[in-house]
């Protein structure tokens, strides 16, 4: 059974995300995706979607939305709440990390997004056509998304409606990031920098500046300096969301999930996959430091970090939202005389 | 970096790439031994189990990229099969598909021919004929969507890049910069200097293979006039005529 959503205010830097359009790049096309892969895996767990499922990614002013047809669940996760006002209700506030019900003509207004990279999961994913293999909007080419293009008022945001309608709702607690510097392998061209670039990078703060968007987040600190001018240009080759490049001024970009396929600055080390949803959560004036690790510490990292994962899925919890009435308490309350179970 | 031997380098791009790397200079013998690598990794694909976790190769200029996803099997298994299957790797054996794609070169469609022309001592024939007669190699695809870096401009072409870009640069305009020659798939800013525009386009979406060009082909220019681009424009719009019938006849594809 299908419902959907009704954008009444498109927001600000928001897009429908999914885990991205592998197997491109070769044609000049981005990885796109989740810029925070975890935060939207916990929205669409929530909900009990598949993690890669569609989320709309909330970076600015969230949008506001109306359901066309319900009911379905949707989940928050990020650093952001969001107020429900149901058809001649008062509103109610829906807190991060977890789940509410809608029915046809509720309304839902998110955010602002207090910094980082927030996600509305709807039940079902949402449901826009897929292009070359993804849900994703990369802007750049007009692909994927609503016909290439952000969320504006008068769209419509397919999904699944709930079979049943339950009156439990799901929370977790917030997922928190791994803390400590962020992990690099360093390379492929750490050659083209000086030893003392390498220790500031190893040893110092770079800050988060104001300049970033899906494409990248420029970082300023101690300058990297190149072993020559001429190491400070290549001819260009492949990079990869999380590859640092650093240009002739020595200040660091730390490429994201849009970015180009190819690039001609040096790349001195590359934020390694695990760490990579960490970036999406990064503010401006944030302080990153960054700790240089092998292959197979990497993969132990990942494997750590897959763990912790499952432990979050498991701890999601069902909950009576207030206002509903607990018949589970009244059940083990025992009220009803004779009648609960029936085998005694 | 020494290349010794020709043994190319693994280096790593974090935990989900590796790239081998053949040279640091654009060098058609060292993009050949790209294709080469490009082609045995490809052939190699369904039966190795080191090779399963790759999610996409990328050919450039000088070195190839294998993307690979570190949940589905060893990084530094992949790596090893490819360094064996690099350092194995000749130039490449298997031609790129040629085309013949039109070119129109009319005032409008070409703001720096003039420039480009007279900064070489040339005619604006003469300068148009060199590039005609020219074969132009696809290097890489990248900087956007079905955007091809080709190699093969002669020098008496070579410019450098405007000293300002442009705002907008129209979609399907042929430009040059450097030793390249390129098309932009879209419109978009750019400083390359504006030549010629065909009526074919590079990247469409909705199609099997999105990007027009790959790393490999090899892209002629086949001049037409401005009646001609109008009719090739609107019977490609009209479904009349599908991009591969620019493809070169009797060339192997």
């Amino acid at each position: 059974m299908s419902a959907f959503v009704e954008v009444l205010d498109g927001g600000l830097g928001n897009s429908i995300q999914d885990a991205g359009r592998p197997g491109y790049r070769h044609m000049g096309i981005a990885s796109s995706g989740f810029l925070d892969p975890l935060f939207a895996r916990c929205a669409n767990a929530l909900v009990g979607n598949p993690g890669g499922a569609a989320c709309l990614e909330i970076r600015g002013i969230g949008p506001r939305l109306r359901v066309g047809q319900g009911p379905l669940r949707l989940a928050l996760t990020g650093n952001l709440t969001a107020s429900i006002v149901r058809q001649g209700g008062s509103p109610q506030e829906l807190v991060a990390w977890s789940t509410a019900t809608l029915d046809s003509g509720d309304c839902l207004t998110v955010g602002p997004v207090n910094g980082g990279t927030a996600y509305l999961a709807l039940s079902g994913g949402i449901a826009v056509a897929s292009e070359l293999g993804s849900r994703s909007t990369y802007l750049r080419a007009a692909i994927g998304g609503l016909h290439g293009r952000l969320p504006a008022a008068g769209d419509c945001l397919p999904c699944a409606r709930l079979g049943q309608r339950e009156y439990r709702e799901y929370q977790a607690e917030p997922w928190t990031h791994d803390s400590g510097p962020l992990h690099v392998m360093l390379g492929p061209q750490a050659t083209h920098f000086s030893e003392a670039a390498l220790a500031e990078l190893l040893g110092q703060p770079y800050t988060v500046t104001p300049e970033s968007d899906r494409m990248g987040m420029r970082l300023s600190g101690p300058r990297l300096a190149h072993r020559s001018a001429a190491a400070a240009d290549i001819v260009s080759d492949a990079v990869t969301p999380g590859a640092i490049q650093v240009p002739g001024n020595g200040q660091p970009i730390i490429l994201l999930a849009d970015c180009q396929t190819v690039g001609g600055y040096p790349k001195i080390a590359t934020v390694i996959s695990a760490d990579l949803p960490r970036l999406g959560q990064c503010r401006p004036g944030e302080e990153l430091r960054f700790a240089a690790v092998d292959l197979e510490k990497s993969a132990e990292i990942l494997a750590a970090r897959e763990a912790r994962w499952q432990a979050w899925v498991n701890g999601i919890r069902p909950y009576l939202p207030a206002g509903y009435l607990d018949e589970a308490a009244l059940y083990q309350g025992n009220l009803i005389s004779g009648m609960v179970r029936a085998d005694r | 970096m020494s290349y010794e031997k020709d043994q190319p380098h693994l280096l790593p791009l974090g935990d989900g790439a590796w790239t081998v790397e053949f040279g640091d200079r654009i060098d058609p013998a060292v993009h050949g031994r790209v294709m080469g690598f490009f082609e045995s990794l490809q052939a190699a694909r369904g039966s190795s189990p080191a090779l399963a976790g790759i999610i996409d190769i990328v050919p450039t200029f000088r070195s190839l990229t294998v993307h690979y996803d570190p949940l589905r099997g060893s990084g530094a298994a992949l790596g090893e099969a490819l360094r064996q299957l690099a350092g194995q790797a000749r130039g490449s054996v298997v031609q790129g598909r040629h085309w013949s794609l039109p070119a129109c070169f009319d005032d409008d469609f070409a703001p720096d021919l003039a420039a480009v022309a007279e900064r070489h001592g040339l005619s604006r024939a003469a300068a148009l004929e060199l590039l005609c007669a020219s074969e132009f190699r696809v290097y890489m695809i990248g900087f956007m969507p079905g955007f091809p870096y080709m190699g093969g401009l002669p020098a008496q072409l070579q410019t450098p890049r405007l000293a300002s870009p442009r705002q907008k640069v129209p979609a399907r305009s042929i430009a040059v910069a450097g030793e390249m020659c390129a098309v932009y798939p879209w419109e978009s800013p750019g400083g390359w200097n504006l030549l010629g525009r065909t009526p074919v386009s590079l990247f469409v979406a909705g199609e099997a293979q999105p990007s027009l060009l790959a790393s490999g082909d090899i892209v002629r220019w086949q001049p037409v006039d401005r009646a001609a681009y109008d009719a090739i424009a609107a019977d490609l719009h009209s479904g009349r005529r599908r991009r591969l019938d620019f493809l070169q006849a009797g060339v192997p594809s």
